[in-house]
């Protein structure tokens, strides 16, 4: 069990802002933290891992990491961590970079199996792809057989292809380790995939924690279907209003009535959707 | 011209090489944890040791020499305590010469070192300390091993740079053969009685070895950027 209550005062590049988080989280959970950029996501990770400061409790199976008097330092933290950009030591060989953990080479070869990089144990990282990259991060990562990890939007440099298979693989050692997973994600299906619980921060505060299909799900009203999107412009067209708006790599255009133009600005964020046709799928 | 070349004294170049070599050592193994302090640091101070740091670089050498001859004079507690602990006496002596070259040559490795440090990606010793390891082992095994063009850079322009020294090696030193009479003073030295084919042979050498130096320093630096990656074994 994993008890999180933290506060720390942020400078971000949007102004201060307060992170204040409350939650707890059970042992061998795999949790996805989700929100916009800048809401504090990464922080709260750093807190946990112990790369970064903060005020508050923080316990892990009653073993407090942190509260008024104690700071453990993030080598005494049971934690394994896959940072964005891999993080690999570049003189080391994919083998060495995963002995340099624990120097368990049974261990080691036990992982590079399961992630099919055997193959590739005395490269050095630099001569490896991407995908290649975060699967020797994710090895490491668990060497020390961890109670927590914790990723920080590990996939999100990677082709969708490969994404995939690291999801598998991913999910693969949550189970066969029994760890609990914080992971920092952007991307619905990962999270649907992969999650059982997720918590969405807003501006440094969790705005929704619970069943994380629940919460992927969760939209406003009775719509049938909707989507998030930010509002570019706000046009007239003759006798009507149209709003062009971009939701996720597209843009589409909306008529919305006289009131509707009055109420928006340029720069909201709006759901856009609809109750009264069935939607359409087709394969492309 | 043959007979010269015979004759001529290599003592002050063994001097050189001497100092040269102790300074780089002890600057490289003291100034490592100032080095690390500075591109770790997000004290407000840092500016100040910078500051205190890069001093020699602009400070003319007769200036530091004459600061350096006032706090080593054996009339100095740093004198005093030399000769009381240790029966050495810091100037005029080839240990003198050791303490001023120190604090000459301090910006000319731990610069390099610092903004080594400071190329590293932070994620990666982060990666480290989670792996479980303290500063000094991820110094030693990460920080290190992965800013090796820095390091040559440090060591050899340190290194480089107190063969160099003229001024503040005078000052501190004086010109004692076999003590503290480096080749940049014997130069000097030859100059002043008018000897000038000598100080061509020693300014030649000196001309030489120096471009040496830095070539192999470009090179090596040239070769590492291009290394890393292909197979380990």
């Amino acid at each position: 069990m994993i008890e999180i209550d933290i506060y720390k005062k942020l400078h971000g590049s949007s102004g201060d802002m307060e992170l204040r988080v409350k939650l707890d989280i059970r042992d061998h959970e795999f949790v996805a933290l989700t929100g916009h950029s800048g809401s504090g996501k990464s922080t709260l990770l750093r807190i946990i891992a112990g790369l970064e400061k903060a005020e508050g409790s923080l316990r892990v199976d009653g073993i407090p990491w942190l509260d008024t008097h104690v700071n453990l330092p993030t080598q005494k933290r049971e934690i394994g961590f896959v940072f964005q950009e891999y993080a690999l030591f570049p003189n080391m060989s994919v083998e060495d970079n995963l002995l340099f953990v624990v120097k368990d080479r049974e261990l080691a070869t036990k992982l590079l199996d399961m992630t099919e990089l055997n193959d590739l144990k005395d490269r050095m990282p630099n001569s490896l792809s991407g995908g290649q990259k975060q699967r020797v991060a994710l090895c490491r990562a668990m060497m020390s057989r961890p109670k927590l990890l914790l990723l920080d939007e590990p996939l999100s440099a990677l082709d969708p292809r490969m994404r995939n298979k690291l999801q598998v693989e991913i999910l693969t050692l949550h189970r066969e380790f029994g760890t609990t997973t914080i992971m920092v994600s952007h991307d619905p299906s990962e999270i649907y995939k992969l999650s059982n619980h997720a918590i969405e921060l807003h501006h440094g505060e969790v705005v929704r924690y619970g069943n994380s299909r629940e919460i992927l799900m969760h939209s406003q009203g009775s719509q049938k279907f909707s989507f998030e999107g930010e509002i570019l412009e706000i046009k007239k067209a003759d006798v009507i209003y149209v709003a062009i708006i971009s939701i996720g790599q597209q843009i589409v255009e909306v008529v919305i009535t006289k009131e509707e133009a009055d109420r928006f600005v340029v720069g909201d964020i709006v759901t856009v959707g609809t109750k009264a046709f069935a939607p359409t799928i087709n394969r492309r | 011209m043959l007979e010269k070349l015979n004759n001529i004294e290599f003592t002050p170049f063994l001097l050189s090489f001497k100092l040269a070599l102790l300074t780089t050592v002890i600057l490289f193994v003291t100034t490592m944890p100032l080095a690390w302090y500075l591109s770790q640091t997000r004290s407000r101070l840092k500016p100040l040791w910078e500051a205190i740091t890069a001093m020699p670089i602009v400070l003319p050498p007769s200036v530091l020499g004459f600061y350096i001859l006032i706090a080593l004079s054996h009339n100095s507690p740093i004198g005093i305590f030399f000769k009381e602990n240790f029966d050495i006496e810091l100037l005029f002596s080839f240990a003198g010469l050791v303490v001023a070259s120190c604090l000459y040559s301090l910006p000319f490795m731990v610069q390099p070192l610092q903004s080594g440090f400071e190329s590293i990606d932070k994620s990666m010793l982060e990666a480290s300390y989670i792996a479980g390891k303290g500063q000094i082992e991820t110094i030693l095994r990460v920080a290190l091993p992965n800013i090796k063009p820095a390091v040559m850079t440090a060591t050899i322009v340190t290194f480089a740079h107190t063969v160099g020294e003229f001024g503040v090696v005078l000052m501190v030193g004086g010109s004692i053969p076999n003590e503290t009479k480096v080749a940049s003073v014997a130069i000097y030295d030859m100059v002043e009685v008018m000897d000038y084919s000598t100080a061509h042979i020693y300014s030649a050498i000196m001309l030489i070895m120096s471009f040496v130096i830095l070539l192999s320093v470009y090179i090596f630096n040239h070769k590492e950027s291009r290394k890393m990656g292909g197979y380990h074994k």
